[in-house]
């Protein structure tokens, strides 16, 4: 394969990405390209960033070799990327570290964040807090509903929720709704994205700071078996964590990566939040993807049990990758995913986040397939406490 | 010679101002937005701007954020409001009409359909908010060969090469943000607006009109003193939503009196 070395300086990656925002946003986005392009280069800003990811976050995360769940299933060997015991959680600390410390370096006092399910908007309100800057987190008046708990650790981190009432109050909105802060208030404020998607430079910025996933997974599966895993597999909505995992991994085409996009109720239903099986390229959120659209061009209602997956578009990288055939796409259901929540409960004692438990769900349907001499590495990107009311009730049971 | 160019031409020799109210098509409902744009063009419109909904309208403040929602609600898509602009035509050949809008539904239809089917329609140029220049290329080319003016925003943070980079691609006008914010917003300053409307008129022929922000009578007339145009949108978009069924009177008798405001300026 070719140096891969995307986004191009334009920020697109093939057809896809690029800045797609009103002219009154155009300015902070070349200020914060180029802002961007000087610290990533800076050894002082990159050894502050891995400093915070050892003693705050608590880096590296392990790999575990899930053994009774890969000897109960036959098949592959499964192992796991451990990022549900970063800080927080989950995956998204790696990113809002990073942006947060840009941030300070760019001397913005006022950091203002989108959330769906609550994960980005607590991370960002933790680094805010940290860094003694003020935090305002947008989330869907529907979200607010669905994840009291989430608003409540925000709220306790001294971030400002605000609900979010236009459209379908749900995820978009909010970032439409941050958007249109930051736009009036660029001057003083730090819009903090949670996904690889979002006008350049974001998505190849969020991308590089989750990228350590999987920096320090080539390291630790030649430490742990010698060797690197057969295939990769991590769940997407915006995409994140599987763009952190896989990006280390493009140029070494002898491994297959895998994202693994809610399925819903099945995608035949229309229920679902699978852009790139079922959607078809628009644009959306400052860049050109995969998008969740009607013929009209309105972008459409998503479903999934899982509120972090919950999202209409994916980011541009991803679109790149499926196209160019450098990653495949698949999809896993609602009750697909909950059969391997509880299986990596029961069998690994591990509780997994609902989006980490698509990717275990695609794992334990693949592993079947293949021989135990071959290696499956899952990232299980955050732990699931916070979906305890979502699965319970789907047991019938009110907690 | 295009309708936009017309107006233009002739307001400018006898040294008035355009008037350019903005309106979201299907709000209230579907039905009255022609009859609305013909009562604008009676109580003086020069150009009338009409906004295309979209699901997810990222630089609109709450006033026609909800607007694109009722409009949506009613069923309105793009297809929907070119047939508008055609109905609108039959019966008025002169008064331009400007589409506003963001990117997706324009490319949800086609480039190379939308602009065909806007040029039957009668349509004289398009915002698309969400296509800065670097990303119009192609579009600017489409929609150009079918006759239409593709309309830029420059905005009090564009920088001095920005303005010349988007000044190559523009036709029609240029569209003036005249605050850092959303549509409605509300700290308009008119010195600076007015000092750097003389900057960029300094460096196009381009007629200028001046939008976002601009609340009341008072505010239009003292943009007119500087500005090729003064552009309403939220004002006029909240007093359909307050007038609901009784858009038509009331739009008219409060366009009348930005009329009158703009016509008192001496130029």
């Amino acid at each position: 394969m070719q140096h891969y070395d995307l986004p191009d300086s334009s920020g697109h990656f093939g057809i896809y990405g690029g800045i797609f925002v009103a002219e009154t946003l155009m300015q902070a986005l070349e200020r914060l390209r180029r802002e961007y392009e000087r610290y990533r280069h800076d050894p002082e800003f990159m050894a502050e960033f891995q400093f915070d990811l050892k003693h705050y976050v608590g880096r590296p995360s392990p790999i575990y070799p899930a053994k009774r769940w890969s000897d109960f299933l036959g098949g592959a060997r499964i192992y796991l990327k451990r990022e549900d015991l970063n800080h927080t959680g989950a995956h998204k600390i790696n990113n809002t570290i990073g942006q947060a410390l840009l941030a300070k370096r760019l001397g913005k006092t006022r950091i203002i964040a989108e959330t769906g399910a609550g994960q980005h908007g607590v991370a960002s309100a933790t680094v805010a807090a940290r860094l003694g800057m003020e935090c305002v987190v947008y989330m869907g008046a529907e979200d607010i509903k669905r994840q009291e708990s989430n608003v409540y650790r925000m709220r306790l981190l001294g971030a400002r929720v605000v609900p979010v009432t236009s459209g379908s109050k749900t995820l978009k909105d909010a970032l439409n709704e941050a958007m249109r802060d930051w736009v009036a208030n660029v001057d003083n404020t730090f819009y903090i994205i949670g996904t690889v998607a979002g006008p350049h430079p974001y998505p190849m910025m969020v991308r590089d700071f989750q990228a350590v996933i999987g920096q320090e997974a080539k390291t630790q599966m030649d430490e742990l078996v010698g060797r690197q895993p057969d295939v990769l597999i991590a769940c997407v909505g915006g995409g994140s964590n599987a763009m952190g995992l896989f990006y280390p991994y493009i140029q070494d085409e002898a491994v297959r990566l895998v994202g693994v996009e809610a399925g819903g109720e099945g995608i035949e239903t229309g229920r679902h939040a699978a852009s790139i099986t079922a959607g078809k390229p628009g644009v959306l959120h400052g860049n050109r993807t995969y998008l969740m659209q009607d013929e009209d061009g309105q972008v459409i209602e998503t479903h999934s049990i899982s509120a972090g997956l919950d999202y209409p578009g994916v980011g541009p990288e991803h679109a790149w990758l499926h196209d160019s055939g450098r990653a495949e796409y698949v999809t896993v259901t609602d009750d697909e995913a909950l059969e391997a929540f509880h299986e990596l409960c029961r069998y690994e004692g591990i509780i997994p986040a609902l989006e980490s438990a698509h990717a275990l769900a695609y794992a334990s349907r693949l592993a079947k397939t293949m021989s135990s001499d071959q290696i499956l590495l899952v990232n299980l990107s955050g732990r699931g406490d916070k979906d305890m009311a979502t699965v319970a009730a789907r047991s019938g049971i009110m907690i | 010679m295009s309708r936009l160019h017309e107006v233009f031409t002739s307001l400018r020799s006898c040294k008035r101002c355009a008037l350019v109210p903005y309106i979201t098509a299907g709000d209230p409902s579907p039905e009255l937005t022609v009859p609305l744009m013909q009562a604008l063009v009676k109580a003086g419109a020069d150009v009338i701007e009409l906004g295309v909904p979209f699901s997810d309208p990222m630089a609109d403040g709450p006033v026609i954020q909800r607007a694109g929602e009722r409009s949506l609600a009613k069923g309105v898509g793009l297809r929907h409001v070119l047939q508008m602009v055609k109905h609108f035509r039959q019966d008025d050949q002169v008064t331009p009409v400007v589409l506003m809008g963001y990117a997706n539904p324009i490319e949800a239809l086609g480039i190379e359909q939308f602009a065909s089917l806007s040029g039957q329609a009668g349509v004289d140029g398009v915002i698309t908010v969400d296509y800065p220049p670097e990303e119009a290329g192609r579009f600017v080319q489409v929609i150009q060969r079918a006759g239409i003016d593709p309309i830029f925003l420059l905005s009090p943070t564009t920088a001095a090469d920005r303005i010349e980079l988007i000044l190559k691609q523009a036709a029609g006008f240029i569209y003036y943000v005249s605050l850092r914010g959303v549509t409605g917003s509300s700290n308009l300053d008119i010195d600076d607006v007015r000092s750097q409307i003389e900057t960029i008129r300094s460096r196009t022929s381009l007629p200028i009109g001046v939008g976002f922000g601009i609340r009341d009578p008072e505010h239009a007339a003292q943009v007119a003193q500087f500005a090729d145009a003064v552009i309403i949108g939220s004002r006029l978009v909240a007093e359909v939503e307050a007038a609901g069924d009784d858009a038509v009177p009331r739009l008219a008798e409060l366009l009348e009196q930005f009329r009158r405001a703009v016509d008192e300026v001496a130029r």
